[in-house]
């Protein structure tokens, strides 16, 4: 297969390509499970701050830290909720679209 | 670099980052959506579960945003006509 594709001593061994593949693939998922990490540890702790510290003082209490556990939780759960709702609506709205397209 | 992948390679690398691309904005309207439904629907101080109304309120966020989002681009297409006449 090589020989036919480029020949000569530039050409990969197929073997050699799919791993190639296979590593930027995994980081290319990688890297994007990482930012969407990142946007949830973000919002998590603007929210939750906004939420549960209403008046900073000299350390996080006792009840702002079970505060911001349960918030955490609920913005978690907020996600998955928002996810499904948009999901169902996406795949409802491309079912309808089949039938009457838009304009 | 010498290392080239072949075309079926490419052609699916492609495909592929297409797809994860897709996934990711996906993802990011998720996240925007999250966002400004908690700001709506969380107004309490966050407790063990949700109430069945910001349950509720949160899936209706997200249907009524879309809902908008149609209304307004029906609304400024209207417009649109109303001057061309």
């Amino acid at each position: 297969m090589s020989s036919f594709l480029g020949g000569g001593s530039t050409s990969v061994s197929s073997s050699d390509m799919v791993a190639k593949k296979e590593s930027m693939m995994n980081s290319v998922r990688q890297e994007i499970a990482l930012a969407n990490a990142q946007e949830l540890m973000n919002k998590t702790n603007e929210k939750c701050f906004a939420k549960c510290i209403t008046k900073p003082s000299a350390s996080l209490s006792n009840s702002e830290q079970i505060c911001l556990s349960r918030c955490l939780d609920r913005y978690l759960e907020a996600f998955n909720i928002v996810s499904r709702a948009y999901v169902t609506r996406i795949s409802k709205e491309r079912l309808e679209g089949q039938n009457t397209p838009l304009q | 670099m010498a290392d080239k992948f072949d075309e079926a390679t490419q052609k699916e690398l492609a495909t592929f980052l297409e797809r994860e691309q897709a996934q990711a904005r996906l993802q990011t309207s998720i996240h925007n959506f999250t966002s400004m439904c908690w700001d709506k629907c969380i107004t309490g101080t966050p407790s063990t579960s949700f109430s069945r109304g910001e349950t509720g309120c949160l899936e209706n966020c997200v249907g009524r945003f879309l809902d908008t989002s149609l209304f307004m681009v029906k609304q400024i297409e209207e417009k649109r006509e109303q001057t061309q006449f």
